[in-house]
């Protein structure tokens, strides 16, 4: 299963302050959509001006983007350069 | 196998620049040249006030100016609600876009917009805008980032509650936001250090100094369909701000580029744009209107100034245990400070177990800050490199031993989540630690000092087309502004796919409605992108031209090699065929099948990140205070230099502006909360006379999500100066200087203050 890495601030608010969460899904929506199943609202949060990393690789708009099954997850604001 | 595992002809070369001869010819046409037949001069009124209500605006006798032919205020906007702010997928919150570009209610700054008039001469245009009656109830004014987080501040936007912060505040305050990084248990971490340093810092907002006013010519028919020229960072972006700015279907407007004179991430977005069109529109004339540089001073976006306190706990061997930044940027009238980016990248370049980075994004009575360079990294850095070389001092280290130590590399899992994969900045610190620089005698006065950065890098939406020309030359398209040399590197990769002389390729930056859709230039992430795009497209036209051989030879697909520019029967077996260039192929494309072409569209993700150190050497004039730097040298992972000038010109330019943050350059502003150096005066950017040769020393660790291995190189090289100058001015002088800019006056006074 996928380990989903969440910002202290964020888990606190959703998921009792559980940082560390494996997810069993094959793409960055499926995913989400587990996320939202089991704590509801985290995965409109995540979607909100984020990007996705992906065992380090960030990726942004990404929802159909595949994901491993060892995969390393973690959420953080969009970037934009200048 | 991956195209950076081969030797190659034009990727590294030094080629003839596509944009040269233009540009130093004078014929290369830029925002402000384009005319059109019964063209009109549009200019702006904008407000002499930091922050007031507008009560009323007469323009009746502005309308009576003999040859003006149409005024807009922000009556003509649509207003855009906060709940229809946000479009699509991505920022910018067009509720408070919409209110930048003309003040609705309050003016929030010295030089808001508030009306705007085309006229057949500036003259006419000029005296209508001194008719135009704006009565105004000043209200109070905040121009200073901690001022503005006072409880007793005079508050910009009364709705404003601050996000991020648990339980919700019931007051509107001016920090519109709260964010936290964090890993570790940041108070363990401390608890084990042997040495503790902890120090404030603040930096002042900064221009990006594009030489090119904004400038642009809007031209909208009878039927509503418009045609725009400007120069900005993104033709695609001012389409579609244009478009949900002013409720308009995005097929309608239709967006030339001009050549840019710089953009730094201040062409990122739209001033003048939507007023030109709404000019245009009313008048029924094609309207240029073109900013002065006191327009762009008061009227556009710097980036934030700020004030930050950081903490760095280390053991005695060096070893960081603890790391913590608290960082409040100022955002200026609006929100959106790149406080999230500081906050990400302040200790990226390090392997800390226990970070914590704070930051706030405050509002002041300032133009809205823009994107600049790598938004928000240089400010961070400036504050964390800066306590890194006091740190080391009190350890006895050198520097860059220091930063060897704690490295980050592949492997390392960052504060703000996820854990690089192949990067280069370890490799920057052996290149510093083993360049003559680093062990060259210094002066009297004179000082050393070294800083790194880090920047994320972006791709985005891309779309690029490769075309086979009848004669056998190859025009390649793509729809993101060349601001750094992309047309260059595109030609490169596109020659080196199809194994053809750069000489035979020419590189086009199509209009919105000639090509598909295009993230702006910015992000350093066009010749990463655009170049995976034309590598794409160029390996599909191969496929073709392979297939047509095959046709005219009757053979299998399979059994053709395209190499040099030409097919060839891939051994003995295929048969005996003579080779078929690709001019002999183009003249045959009616028969064979029709045009070959390819054209590619994605959303390239995962950009490999750049890292950099730089070594600075300084000489202080304890009589003047005056700072000159004597040598620099820059050490950037590139990924794969495509076109090393180019990469050498993002560093040195990137060096140069970062020399003038950390030197010169600030807003001055009056008790009254006016701008008192809007122009290149007064307002102090560095000149060739302020600077060394800047050596780049480029350092290839291959990007490997790219063909070529590229990384984005234009935002890292602003990171480090400010702190690289400031560690220099520690060393030459013994003294910390902790508020930029490092001017004479201010080293003066600190010199005083030593005694």
């Amino acid at each position: 299963m996928a380990e989903v890495l969440l910002y202290r601030d964020i888990a606190k608010q959703f998921t009792g302050g559980q940082e560390k969460i494996h997810v069993d899904a094959k793409d960055v929506r499926a995913l989400l959509r587990a996320l939202d199943a089991d704590f509801p609202g985290l995965g409109k949060v995540l979607q909100t001006d984020m990007a996705v990393a992906i065992d380090g690789q960030i990726y942004h708009d990404a929802l159909l983007e595949p994901i491993g099954t060892d995969s390393e997850i973690c959420f953080l604001p969009a970037i934009e350069g200048g | 196998m991956a195209e950076a595992d081969k030797e190659f002809k034009w990727v590294g070369t030094r080629t003839i620049r596509p944009d040269g001869v233009d540009k130093v010819t004078g014929h290369a046409t830029f925002g402000a040249d384009f005319t059109l037949p019964g063209m009109l001069v549009g200019k702006i009124l904008r407000s002499p006030h930091a922050h007031a209500r507008i009560v009323s605006i007469d323009t009746t006798k502005a309308e009576a100016v003999p040859g003006v032919k149409s005024i807009v205020t922000s009556a003509d906007f649509p207003e855009i609600t906060k709940d229809n702010a946000i479009k699509g997928e991505s920022p910018p919150n067009f509720h408070e876009l919409s209110q930048n570009l003309m003040a609705r209610d309050k003016v929030f700054y010295d030089g808001h917009a508030v009306a705007a008039v085309a006229a057949t001469t500036r003259a006419a245009a000029d005296e209508a805008l001194a008719l135009i009656v704006v009565q105004y109830e000043i209200l109070p004014h905040v121009i200073d980032v901690d001022d503005a987080m006072k409880p007793d501040a005079p508050v910009l936007h009364d709705d404003m509650i601050t996000a991020g912060i648990d339980p919700r505040p019931e007051k509107p305050s001016n920090v519109a936001k709260r964010i936290r990084f964090s890993k570790g248990d940041i108070n363990e971490g401390f608890a084990a250090a042997d040495v503790v340093v902890e120090k404030n810092f603040t930096t002042q907002p900064v221009h990006q100094g594009y030489i090119e006013p904004h400038a642009v010519v809007a031209n909208v028919a009878k039927d509503g369909q418009a045609t725009i020229w400007c120069s900005s960072q993104g033709h695609f972006m001012v389409r579609q701000y244009c478009a949900h700015v002013l409720g308009r279907q995005i097929a309608d407007i239709r967006v030339t580029p001009a050549e840019i004179g710089g953009g730094f991430g201040g062409k990122t977005t739209v001033y003048l744009e939507p007023v030109a069109f709404l000019l245009s529109e009313k008048s029924g004339r094609p309207v240029k209107m073109s900013m002065t540089r006191e327009d762009v001073f008061r009227g556009t976006g710097p980036t934030s100034g700020s004030s930050m306190t950081i903490k760095i706990g280390a053991k005695k061997d060096g070893r960081i245990v603890a790391a913590s930044a608290e960082l409040k940027f100022q955002a200026g009238a609006f929100p959106g400070a790149p406080i999230q980016p500081g906050c990400m990248c302040c200790f990226a370049p390090y392997d800390i177990d226990n970070v914590e980075s704070v930051g706030y994004d405050v509002v002041t009575n300032r133009p809205k800050a823009v994107a600049y360079r790598a938004p928000g990294a240089p400010i961070s850095a400036y504050a964390v490199e800066s306590t890194l070389d006091i740190l080391a001092r009190k350890l006895g280290m050198d520097p860059l031993a220091l930063r060897e130590l704690n490295a980050a590399g592949q492997g390392t899992r960052t504060a703000h989540g996820p854990t690089f994969g192949v990067v280069g900045y370890k490799e920057t610190l052996k290149a510093a630690t083993n360049h003559p620089h680093y062990k060259a005698p210094l002066g009297p006065n004179q000082g050393r000092g070294v800083a790194s950065g880090f920047w994320f890098n972006v791709g985005g939406e891309s779309t690029a087309s490769v075309s086979i020309n009848e004669d056998g030359t190859v025009t390649v398209t793509s729809g993101a502004p060349d601001i750094g040399g992309s047309r260059a590197s595109l030609v490169i990769m596109a020659a080196e796919i199809l194994g053809v002389h750069v000489n035979k390729v020419r590189a086009v930056i199509a209009d919105t409605s000639s090509i598909g859709f295009n993230r702006h230039t910015g992000g350093s992430r066009v010749t990463f992108a655009l170049g995976m795009m034309v590598t794409e497209a160029a390996r599909d036209v191969i496929q073709q031209l392979r297939e047509r051989a095959a046709r005219i030879w009757d053979i299998d697909v399979e059994a053709v090699d395209w190499e040099d520019g030409e097919a060839r029967p891939a051994g003995a077996n295929a048969g005996d065929f003579p080779p078929l260039t690709l001019h002999d192929l183009a003249s045959k494309t009616g028969a064979g099948g029709g045009p070959i072409n390819a054209r590619k569209s994605k959303n390239v993700q995962a950009p490999g990140p750049a890292f950099a150190t730089h070594i600075c050497d300084v000489e202080v004039d304890p009589e003047t205070g005056k700072v000159t730097i004597l040598r620099y040298t820059a050490f950037q992972d590139v990924g794969r230099a495509i076109h090393p000038s180019y990469v050498e010109g993002q560093i040195q330019g990137g060096v140069a502006q970062g020399v003038g943050w950390a030197l010169n350059e600030e807003y001055i502003y009056g008790e009254d909360g006016r701008l008192q150096n809007p122009g290149f005066l007064d307002y102090r950017i560095p000149v060739a006379s302020d600077l060394p040769m800047i050596e780049a020393v480029m350092i290839e660790v291959p990007n490997p999500t790219h063909p070529f291995g590229v990384r984005g190189v234009g935002e890292v090289p602003i990171v480090p100066p400010m702190a690289a100058v400031a560690n220099a001015v520690e060393d030459a002088i013994g003294l910390r200087m902790t508020d930029l800019p490092m001017s004479p006056p201010r080293i003066l006074d600190a010199i005083g203050r030593k005694g």
